[in-house]
């Protein structure tokens, strides 16, 4: 399997997501069907699936404590110890914990020294190398800040946060205003970032050898999907209208469990909605389900306290090893030869018995 | 204008090319890290080569100081000799920049002093590319050398402890 | 002359895999230099494992067993059931590349397959295919591949070329360790017999003698009396070591490589000169012949063997009823003492929490194990004013400091080191800042890879930190590498003799015991190694 193979499998993966609620609701209109009942059995699948896989993980024991150690441990009082790094107790590891999971901290972490010959001779110089934490910086928290505001369809009235994040989010709204149709309704600046982070991450799957190597269909699946429904996202806000109210009486409906379907919403709206449920129910199934996994990341969450505390192994099991005994038993002579203590002297009865053995 | 000269102008986009050359002969999907990797901590395959052809390369077409020449060809030599090549391919490239430079000047070099300049030029090079085999030879020495050290130092003591080793007494030199 | 090659194929190289081909369905090549020689059936029979046979990994025939398949089958899904690390790590991996350049071997050999990213995927493949439904049924469209010899060769060829240095986990975004990867890897393949003899003949060893070399107790003594001997040549004082000795306060347990390899030798007389000069303030240890080996390459063979050998510890300690446990300078020992001992073979109940007789200090870290490294030891001594230095004597080394792995990444342990050194000598500087403390790089020749057939592959992986070592020397004149491990001491002179050879390789306590002034020594002119000390050139 080649890069080039992979990206097409992943596309004809993306095909039927397309064309499913374009012909379930365009030609069948099967709006209650897609509306409806697909959302309610994605959400049900995601649910169910990501408590089935952490259930899962979780069966299996963990049974030695080895964080991976980042910084100085604690030990004495007068060595400046690393309490996030190399955490000592619970605190230090949500500490450690949090920075991993809301800054990407180990991604982030090798500063780049860079040697550069210049006319003056080599000189020091830092390189920006983290195009890669920046962009999946941006990518999660985008999406984190779309998926808030999409908390203006579900619920009415629209609660305060929603309204606040709008605002932040909106503010290029003036800048972009003298390209014709963009200019109204406000740009979202997580809109621009999404999609941005999105390619970044796509392309660099491409172009860098290194990546182009390792990449599966199941790598670019998930970047295709989001594409898509970044892209009918942003198709309905900006170029073909559907009806929002519609689209809100929907949501709201789907979210206080009295579903309905209005009519006449406009069938891109489904395929955005379709993504969505795909995305969703393919979550538990995928690699996106690194995102609870990194909580139960062995070499991320335990306290490194392993000489402090006996961690326990809920399987350990007594294993037979060569005892002082038997190695003295067998070099017993060359033992009191060369002035070594014994337990039991050459004459003594279990020495005899273990010569004759 | 002179053969140096001609050399001289060219000079970034010759190196630029042997180095691509010399990239060119690891995996394909590493290429890029050895080439981008500006960190030569990070990535002391690729900076070696990118620093030590710019070297060379200067002292090939100018200076001949043979003692440069021999560090940076050893500081090369050195990393290919433990890498999966062929003896010849490890020390390929240093003949490689003859067609390189050819190539590149794309003049008349058959008559006059530019003649006499280009084989003095050549025959440095293949002088060079000598050495580089000379090198090779002494990396995969030095690789038996160290094997057999470091099988000595494992038990260093205990041969010594049993008498099984034997130190060369001091004694006067003159006899 | 038709396999001449033209000049322009010369100096292409010839395993650059076409640009269309993936990586599955390229066979791993078993490469003389690169591989290891394959376990000896008598060192596999004699601690019991698995299939033992000689065996030739260069022969198309690996002799496995009838059921080969369904011994991994199963060997897999016993580990996935039993380590949360082993199944998490097979299912989240985004393949996002940050670990790729990450992996020494990779940066000096440019294999692709070397990326720890992809050592991973070679398990992976075939985790997919045995384990999830999406690779069941899609096969390689799911990156799921079927568990052929072929590819039992590649996960082997590439599981001997991971030193477990766990520098990709410290960059991963979910912490993905490929030690940990490659530990349970090295389990199955040892399940079908496939060890190399490097590791499987110092287990075998170990586990009978108590030693990686196998030599017997008269003749560990033997040793000890020898540098006993070169002590007193040096300094006039003569140390009287105990072996054995029942009763003592204190255990030490140092690695093996210590007491017989060079330079290690000097390390271990330094250990010797040390608790000698502590005799006076009421310092009680012991050596044993029978735990004489800290250093434990079970552990590069699966979590039993480990065990196993590791379980004299403290065995040993409650035979000879000492109070706490004192550890030599070492590597992959400390990870093991650190990270699984008191959860292997703990709890260590018939022991007290170490205090030093010395300072009365308590070793907080070390409630539970009560095992002391010897390096947080000394700097308490120092930090105490307990001992007269001379750093002046170590004058002639211009020194750095290599953090081996398994104490930097394993443990933490990164100034405790550096404050011993700056002590001991007045010339120290470090390497750059993206090699050393948590980011060291490994000495190449790590977890039982420090063959002699396999040169060209520790030489390559030495690289990277070689690379740091010359920078140092070229710019501050260094001439002495210092570290904490015994793996360093045995494989860095050899990695350092081929890229650096002007410097030379030294542990910590060597340089202690050079600094150390006793009481009523003669005046030293040499130092252990028995070259002049600066200023005394000309008393030769």
């Amino acid at each position: 399997m080649n890069f080039i193979l992979g990206m097409v499998i992943a596309a004809i993966g993306m095909g039927p997501v397309v064309m499913i609620p374009l012909v379930g609701v365009g030609v069948l209109k099967l709006n209650f069907f897609f509306g409806v009942i697909v959302p309610y059995a994605a959400l049900a699948i995601f649910v169910i699936g990501i408590i089935y896989r952490v259930m899962n993980w979780s069966r299996s024991p963990v049974p030695y404590r080895i964080p991976t150690t980042a910084g100085q441990e604690w030990s004495f009082p007068w060595i400046k110890s690393n309490p996030i790094d190399n955490p000592k107790n619970t605190c230090g590891v949500v500490a450690r914990m949090i920075f991993e999971v809301l800054t990407f901290r180990s991604l982030f972490r090798h500063t780049k020294l860079e040697y550069r010959n210049t006319e003056t001779g080599p000189k020091i110089d830092y390189e920006w190398e983290k195009w890669l934490w920046l962009a999946a910086l941006a990518f999660h928290y985008s999406f984190l800040v779309i998926f808030l505001r999409h908390f203006r369809f579900f619920m009415e009235p629209v609660p305060g946060f929603v309204h606040l994040l709008e605002k932040l989010d909106g503010f290029m709204q003036l800048g972009l205003l003298p390209i014709n149709g963009l200019g109204t309704p406000g740009v979202y600046l997580t809109d621009m970032l999404l999609m941005l982070a999105v390619t970044y991450l796509l392309l660099r799957r491409i172009y860098i050898p290194q990546v182009r190597y390792i990449s599966l269909p199941a790598d670019y699946f998930p970047l295709f999907l989001i594409l898509t429904l970044g892209t009918t996202g942003i198709l309905m806000r900006y170029l073909i209208r559907v009806d929002i109210t519609a689209v809100k009486e929907l949501a709201i409906g789907l979210f206080t469990l009295h579903p309905v379907a209005p009519e006449g919403i406009g069938v891109i709206f489904y395929v955005h909605l379709f993504c969505l449920c795909v995305l969703i129910a393919y979550f538990p199934f995928s690699k996106l389900m690194h995102m609870a996994g990194i909580f139960l990341s062995p070499t991320r969450n335990l306290a490194n306290t392993s000489r402090m505390v006996r961690h326990v192994n809920p399987w350990n099991y007594p294993v037979k090893f060569h005892t002082y005994e038997a190695y003295e038993n067998e070099f017993r002579e060359h033992m009191i030869e060369a002035g070594l203590p014994v337990e039991k002297g050459l004459d003594s009865e279990p020495a005899k018995k273990a010569e004759e053995e | 204008m002179s053969l140096n000269g001609l050399l001289l102008d060219k000079r970034s986009s010759i190196i630029k090319k042997w180095r691509d050359l010399v990239i060119s002969t690891y995996p394909i999907d590493t290429q890029r890290f050895l080439k981008r990797e500006k960190d030569r901590f990070s990535n002391p395959v690729g900076q070696t080569i990118a620093e030590d052809l710019e070297i060379l390369y200067d002292q090939l077409i100018k200076d001949n100081d043979i003692d440069q020449i021999s560090r940076s060809l050893d500081n090369i030599v050195r990393i290919r000799a433990v890498q999966d090549f062929k003896p010849s391919a490890a020390v390929g490239f240093v003949l490689a920049l003859k067609r390189l430079i050819r190539k590149e000047i794309g003049v008349d070099t058959g008559q006059g002093e530019t003649k006499d300049d280009m084989e003095a030029l050549e025959e440095r090079i293949e002088a060079a590319a000598l050495l580089a085999f000379d090198i090779y030879a002494g990396c995969k020495k030095k690789l038996y050398e160290l094997r057999v050290i470091e099988a000595t130092n494992q038990v260093s003591s205990l041969l010594e402890r049993a008498n099984l080793k034997v130190e060369i007494p001091e004694f006067d030199p003159v006899l | 002359m038709a396999d001449t090659p033209k000049p322009e194929e010369l100096s292409k190289i010839d395993h650059a895999p076409p640009l269309m081909e993936g990586w599955m369905d390229v066979p791993a090549e078993i490469r003389p230099g690169i591989y290891c020689y394959g376990g000896k059936a008598k060192n596999v029979a004699a601690v019991g494992m698995p299939n033992p046979r000689d065996w030739n990994p260069a022969d198309d025939d690996w002799k496995l067993p009838e059921n080969w398949e369904q011994i991994i089958d199963e060997g897999m899904r016993d580990r996935l059931d039993k380590y949360r690390s082993f199944k998490l790590f097979m299912d989240i991996c985004v393949r996002c590349g940050a670990c790729a350049d990450k992996c020494h071997f990779f940066i000096g050999s440019g294999d692709p397959k070397n990326m720890p990213v992809m050592r991973a995927e070679l398990l992976r493949s075939v985790y997919r295919k045995k384990f999830t439904a999406a690779g069941k049924i899609l096969g390689k469209i799911a990156g799921a591949r079927k568990l052929t010899e072929e590819v039992l060769k590649e996960w082997w060829t590439y599981l001997y070329q991971c030193t477990e240095c766990r520098r990709c986990s410290l960059f991963c975004p979910y912490g993905i360790d490929m030690a940990e990867i490659t530990i349970m890897g090295r389990e199955l393949t040892n399940l079908l017999g496939l060890n190399i003899d490097w590791i499987a003949g110092p287990v075998a060893n170990c586990n009978r003698t108590g030693n990686h070399l196998g030599i017997q107790p008269h003749a560990y003594k033997d040793m000890i009396d020898f540098f006993v001997d070169e002590i007193e040549e040096v300094s006039g004082i003569r140390v009287e070591p105990d072996l054995n000795r029942k009763g003592a306060e204190i255990l030490f347990v140092t690695p093996s490589g210590d007491v017989f390899a060079d330079p290690g030798t000097y390390t271990a007389m330094g250990y010797l000169m040390l608790f000698h000069y502590l005799k006076a303030q009421g310092l009680d240890i012991t050596w044993s012949t029978y735990a004489s080996e800290g250093g434990n390459f079970g552990f590069f063979t699966s979590h039993e063997m480990a065990k196993r050998l590791n379980a004299k510890m403290y065995a040993e300690a409650k035979r000879l009823g000492v109070k706490w446990i004192l550890g030599g300078e070492c590597g992959h020992m400390w990870r093991v003492v650190h990270q699984y001992m008191n959860t292997w073979n703990g709890p260590a109940d018939f022991l007290e929490e170490p205090v030093s007789p010395i300072t009365g200090t308590k070793f907080e870290t070390a409630t539970g194990t009560k095992m002391v490294h010897i390096i947080e030891f000394t700097a308490d001594l120092i930090r105490n004013n307990r001992l007269k230095l001379d750093p002046s004597r170590n004058d002639n080394l211009i020194v750095t400091y290599h953090d081996s792995c398994n104490t930097s990444r394993g443990m933490g342990f990164l100034e405790e080191p550096r404050y011993v050194i700056k002590n001991v000598c007045n010339n120290f500087y470090e390497m750059p800042p993206n090699t050393i403390r948590e980011q060291t790089f490994c000495c190449g020749s790590g977890s039982g890879l420090n063959a002699g057939e396999d040169m060209e592959l520790r030489m390559r992986g030495g690289l990277p930190r070689a690379n740091a070592v010359k920078h140092v020397h070229e710019k501050y004149g260094v001439n002495m590498l210092s570290c904490i491990c015994a793996l360093d001491r045995a494989v860095l002179p050899t990695s350092l003799g081929y890229w650096v050879p002007e410097v030379a390789v030294t542990g910590v306590h060597e340089m202690v015991a050079n600094a150390l002034v006793f009481d009523g020594e003669k005046e030293r002119t040499t130092n252990l190694r028995g070259e002049p000390l600066p200023g005394m050139e000309d008393e030769e």
